[in-house]
C-alpha cells in the first residue's frame, strides 16, 4: 500500500519499540510506544534526562532509530521521505535563539516553506498567514533578537506553522515566559487545529492545555491517561520526580473542553 | 596582527589573495567532510548541511574568544589567535574557513586589516597557522601513546610551532612583495623573535583549553572521539510483552588496532632535529643586517629592544659559537628540543593531574571557579 | 545588544551613498584600495587627491568627519610601526632633529600610513553606509560562495548571542569571588573557553536541527534578488574611475 495514500486515516503519531543509544555509548529509549490521533493535544511529561528530547528528535527523523519505528500519519520515518516527514512535523524548540537563525522575521518564517519550493504571492501569502495565527503580522521585518522572549517564542510557533504541519512538537513551550507571555501562547495554541505533542515540565500548562497525557520515565513510556488522572495519582508522580507547583490541586481545576 | 593597505605591493596582494581563494576553497569541501562526522553524529541526513551553521558557530566562538582576556603580568594581557585551536577542535579545514571568515568580516565590517590584504593576512593568520599547528599535532598525536593527554601535550607543541610559522610566512610575504626597504633578515628576526614570545603563550592557551573541553565533551574533539555500547531493551510496564534482548549496535567502529609506536616516534624527533637544524643552518646564510646597522648607526637600544633579546637563542643564533650557520643550526636543534621537553613535561603534568582527578568531576568546572 | 557587530559602524541614513546596491558599494572600494595600493608613494600629490575623494564620497553619504576620524584609530598599531621603521630600513641616511633616519625608511612609512590610512577611510565609508545584511547579500552576489557567505552571516547572527554568554561566564565568575589576575589564573579562564566552545558547537548543533527540521538541505533559498541598475554601476564605479586617473597621472608624471 503506498504511505502517502493512508495519510487521512491514520493516526498522526505512531511511534512502536523505538529505542536509542548516543554515539558516546549512553542509552536514552529503551523502548517506547506511542500513538497520536488526529487533533489530539497531548502532554508529554517525565522528569530531566528521561530521554523526552531524543524521542521528539526522532519523530521528524534527525536521529534514525536504533531499533523500533516512528511513522506520521502512516509515513514511516525513513532516509526516502525525510522532506515529506520533516514538512509534517514541525518542532518548536526550546530556545528561540536557536530557531530563528535568519536575519528577520519574515525570512526566518519562509524558511521552511521556500526550502519546500514556494516563491513568489504564495509564499508571501503563507508567511503573513502564520504571522497573523500567533499575532506577529506587525513584527515581519524586524530581527529575531529585537523582540522580546515571549514573542521569539510566537515567531518560532510561526516558522513551523508556515510549513502547515500534520503535528505541532513543542519543547517546554512555557519555559521563560512571563504569565502575560505564557497566557498568549495558550491561548494561540488552543486556537489552532493541529495535532499537538508538548514536551513540559509546567503541569499546570499541561493541564490547561491538553486532555491527555504520557509519562516518559527512564526511557520507557510508564503512564498515560488523561491529564487530570495522572497528575492527581500522587504515587506515580512521587515515582517519576513529577512535582506539582506550591497550592496547585488537579482535583480542583476544571477542565476546559 | 592584522596587515593594513599598502603594507604589502598590489602583484603580491593579488597572488597571495588568489591563493586565499584557492584555499578556502578547499577547505569549503573539506569542512563538509569533517563536519559531517563530528559530535553526537546525527545519523539522518548529515553532511553538506551541517557546515554553514557549526562553522558559523565556531568562527562566532573564535570571534569572541580572541576578546578574552588572558592577563600576563603588570596590566598587559594576551588574547588567544584560534588558528591551532580552531585546527585541532574541529579540524584543519574548517579551521581555516573559520578564521578566514573571522577575517573577512574584520576587514569588511570593522576596518581590520587592508581589503587588499585580505590574501595577505588570510594566507598567514587562516591558512599557514591552521595547517602547520594541524600537521605538527597529528604527527604528535600519532605518535604519542593513545591517551587524552597526549591530546593535551601535542595540542601544545602545534600552538607553540604554528605561530612563529606564521611569523615566517609573513617574512616570505615581505620578502617578495614588501614596500619598504627593511632586510629580510631584520625583518625574520623581528617577526620570529616576537612571535615565539606569543606563541608559548598562545601554546599554553591552546592546551588548556583543549584540555577542558577533552575533560566533558571528548567526542568533540576532531580526532578524539568515542566509542558506542551496544543498544539495551527495558521492559515498559505498558507495553504487552517485553523484549529485553539487547540489539547490537550498528555504530560502533573498531578502533584502529594498536601499532608499536617507538620507532614511529624516534624517527620522528630525528626527522625534526634534522628539518631544524638544516632549515635554521641554510637560513642563517643570509646575514642579519640587524646588529651591523644597529652597532654602525648607534641606535642599538631601539631597535634591539624585542624581548627575546636575553635568551641564549635570541635572533635564533647561539652566542660564543664563531661559524654563524653552525651557531644557527644548533639553536634550531635546541629549539626542537626544547619544545619536545616542554611538552612532555604539559603530557607529564596532565596525565598526573587526570590520576588524580576523575574526568567525569572535571567537568562542571568548565562553569569557571574551578581549581586555582 | 545589537544586530551584530556592524551596528557600531553602521549609520542609519537615506543618502545616494546609502541607497547604491551593495556589490556595487564593494566592487567600488576594493577597486579603490587596489588603485590605491598601485600607486608610485613618490606621488604624494596623488594621495592628497585620494583623501579629497574620500571626502567628497563621505560627503554624499553624509558621514560626519568626526564619526569618519575617530574609526582611523584602529590603524594606531601600525602607526606605531610606521614610525620605527626609518630607525631600522637600510640605505642612504638623512638627519634630522639628532637622529640618523634611513632615506627610505621614510618613504617606507609615508607609504604605510597614506596607503593604510586611505585603506581604512574606504572600508570604514563602506561599513558606515551598508547594512550588514546588505553587505553579505553583495558578497554573494559577487560571487563569493553561498556556504561562506552562510557561514558568515552565521557568524553574524550568533556572535552577540556567544560574546553575551561569555560576558555572563565572566559576571559569574565574579560574582565567585575570581578575578584573573596572571598567569596562575589561565587555567581558570582556559576552561571557560573550553565551556564556551562546547556551548557554541552544540549551539550550532541545536541550529542546524531546527534548520533540517524545516527542510533546510544544505542551501538557502534565495528570496530577494536585488539587481543594479546601469545608473547605479555608473555611480559607484565613479570613485574608482577618478582613483584611476589619479593613479595614472601619478605614474606618468
Amino acid at each position: 500500500m503506498d504511505p502517502l495514500s493512508t495519510a487521512t486515516t491514520a493516526p498522526s503519531l505512531a511511534v512502536s519499540g523505538l529505542a536509542y543509544a548516543y554515539p558516546d555509548g549512553h542509552q536514552a529509549l529503551f523502548g517506547v510506544d506511542l500513538t497520536v490521533a488526529r487533533g489530539e493535544r497531548v502532554a508529554l511529561l517525565g522528569p530531566n534526562g528521561a530521554g523526552k528530547t531524543t524521542l521528539v528528535l526522532h519523530l521528524n527523523g534527525i536521529l534514525e532509530a536504533g531499533a523500533g519505528s516512528v511513522a506520521v500519519a502512516g509515513l514511516p520515518v525513513a532516509k526516502q521521505h525525510l522532506a515529506e516527514i520533516r514538512r509534517r512535523v514541525g518542532i518548536v524548540f526550546q530556545d528561540p535563539d536557536d530557531q530563528l537563525f535568519m536575519p528577520t522575521v519574515r525570512e526566518d518564517v519562509a524558511f521552511g516553506p521556500a526550502a519546500a519550493g514556494l516563491r513568489g504571492a504564495e509564499l508571501d501569502a503563507r508567511v503573513t498567514e502564520a504571522l497573523d495565527r500567533v499575532g506577529m503580522a506587525d513584527f515581519a521585518d524586524r530581527p529575531p533578537h529585537h523582540l522580546s522572549f515571549g514573542q521569539r517564542r510566537r515567531v518560532a510557533v510561526a516558522t513551523v506553522l508556515a510549513m502547515r504541519p500534520e503535528i505541532l512538537v513543542l519543547d517546554e513551550p512555557s519555559s521563560n515566559l512571563d504569565p502575560a507571555s505564557r497566557r498568549e501562547l495558550a491561548d494561540i495554541l488552543r486556537s489552532l487545529d493541529v495535532t499537538v505533542l508538548m514536551v513540559t515540565h509546567d503541569l499546570p500548562y499541561a493541564l490547561e492545555l491538553c486532555p491527555r497525557s504520557v509519562v516518559l520515565s527512564g526511557g520507557v513510556l510508564v503512564a498515560d491517561g488523561t491529564t487530570q488522572e495522572l497528575l492527581c495519582d500522587e504515587e506515580l508522580m512521587r515515582t517519576h520526580r513529577l512535582e506539582l507547583p506550591f497550592g496547585f490541586d488537579p482535583r480542583s481545576v476544571t477542565v476546559p473542553g | 596582527m592584522h596587515v593594513p593597505d599598502g603594507f604589502i605591493n598590489a602583484p603580491v596582494s593579488v597572488a597571495t589573495g588568489a591563493v586565499a581563494a584557492a584555499a578556502v576553497a578547499v577547505s569549503l569541501r573539506g569542512a563538509r567532510r569533517e563536519l559531517a562526522g563530528a559530535g553526537a553524529g546525527q545519523g539522518v541526513g548529515a553532511g553538506a548541511e551541517r557546515t554553514a551553521p557549526l562553522a558559523g558557530l565556531v568562527a562566532a566562538f573564535i570571534f569572541a574568544v580572541q576578546m578574552l582576556n588572558f592577563p600576563v603580568a603588570a596590566g598587559t594581557s594576551g588574547h588567544l589567535l584560534g588558528g591551532a585551536l580552531a585546527a585541532i577542535l574541529v579540524g584543519p579545514y574548517t579551521g581555516v574557513l573559520c578564521v578566514s571568515v573571522v577575517l573577512l568580516m574584520q576587514g569588511v565590517l570593522f576596518a581590520d586589516g587592508g581589503l587588499t590584504a585580505l590574501g595577505v593576512n588570510i594566507t598567514d593568520m587562516a591558512i599557514v597557522t591552521t595547517v602547520v599547528a594541524y600537521a605538527v599535532f597529528r604527527l604528535l598525536v600519532k605518535v604519542l601513546p593513545r591517551r587524552r593527554s597526549s591530546v593535551t601535550a601535542a595540542s601544545f607543541v602545534a600552538a607553540l610551532v604554528s605561530v612563529p610559522a606564521a611569523a615566517i610566512a609573513f617574512t616570505g610575504i615581505y620578502a617578495l612583495g614588501g614596500t619598504a626597504e627593511v632586510p629580510i633578515g631584520k625583518v625574520f628576526a623581528a617577526m620570529v623573535g616576537v612571535h615565539v614570545l606569543i606563541g608559548i603563550g598562545e601554546a599554553v592557551i591552546t592546551a588548556l583549553t583543549v584540555g577542558a573541553v577533552i575533560a566533558v565533551r571528548p567526542d568533540l574533539v576532531y580526532g578524539a572521539r568515542g566509542l558506542a555500547k551496544p543498544l539495551e531493551l527495558r521492559t515498559s510496564p505498558l507495553a504487552p510483552e517485553g523484549a529485553g534482548t539487547p540489539v547490537p549496535a550498528a555504530a560502533a567502529a573498531p578502533a584502529a588496532p594498536r601499532r608499536s609506536v617507538r620507532p614511529v616516534w624516534l624517527a620522528g624527533v630525528a626527522a625534526a632535529l634534522v628539518c631544524a637544524g638544516g632549515l635554521s643552518y641554510y637560513a642563517s646564510a643570509s646575514p642579519d643586517g640587524l646588529e651591523k646597522v644597529a652597532h654602525d648607526q648607534g641606535i642599538d637600544a631601539k631597535t634591539r629592544d624585542h624581548a627575546t633579546k636575553d635568551s641564549p637563542l635570541a635572533d635564533y643564533s647561539v652566542k660564543d659559537i664563531a661559524d654563524p650557520r653552525l651557531a644557527g643550526g644548533l639553536a634550531g636543534v635546541i629549539g626542537v628540543g626544547a619544545t619536545l621537553a616542554v611538552g612532555t613535561g604539559v603530557f607529564v603534568v596532565v596525565r598526573r593531574r587526570r590520576n588524580a582527578v576523575p574526568a567525569r568531576n572535571a567537568g562542571p568546572a568548565a562553569e569557571g571557579t574551578g581549581n586555582a | 545588544m545589537g544586530a551584530g557587530h556592524a551596528h557600531k559602524l553602521y549609520r542609519h541614513g537615506h543618502s545616494p551613498v546609502h541607497a547604491l546596491p551593495a556589490h556595487c558599494k564593494i566592487a567600488a572600494v576594493f577597486c579603490f584600495v587596489l588603485i590605491v595600493v598601485s600607486t608610485p608613494r613618490e606621488a604624494v600629490w596623488a594621495f592628497g587627491l585620494y583623501a579629497l575623494l574620500i571626502a567628497a564620497a563621505a560627503v554624499a553619504a553624509r558621514v560626519p568627519a568626526g564619526f569618519l576620524l575617530k574609526r582611523l584609530l584602529i590603524e594606531v598599531p601600525f602607526v606605531a610601526f610606521a614610525v620605527l621603521m626609518p630607525f631600522v630600513a637600510e640605505g642612504p641616511r638623512i638627519h634630522a632633529l639628532g637622529l640618523s633616519l634611513s632615506e627610505s625608511g621614510l618613504w617606507g612609512a609615508w607609504n604605510i600610513l597614506a596607503k593604510g590610512t586611505l585603506g581604512v577611510a574606504a572600508s570604514v565609508l563602506l561599513a558606515a553606509t551598508t547594512e550588514l545584511r546588505e553587505l553579505l547579500l553583495g558578497l554573494q552576489r559577487l560571487r563569493m560562495p553561498p556556504l561562506l557567505v552562510q557561514i558568515a552571516s552565521f557568524m553574524i547572527r550568533y556572535g552577540d548571542v556567544i560574546t553575551d554568554e561569555m560576558r555572563r561566564m565572566r559576571i559569574a565568575r565574579l560574582s565567585r569571588g575570581f578575578e584573573a589576575r596572571g598567569v596562575r589564573h589561565w587555567g581558570v579562564l582556559a576552561k571557560s573557553a573550553g565551556a564556551l566552545f562546547i556551548r557554541s558547537y552544540e549551539r550550532g548543533e541545536r541550529v542546524h536541527l531546527a534548520m533540517v527540521s524545516r527542510g533546510y538541505t544544505g542551501t538557502l533559498p534565495v528570496i530577494d534578488a536585488t539587481t543594479a541598475t546601469r545608473t547605479q554601476w555608473t555611480r559607484a564605479a565613479a570613485l574608482p574611475l577618478a582613483a584611476l586617473a589619479v593613479c595614472l597621472l601619478g605614474w606618468t608624471l
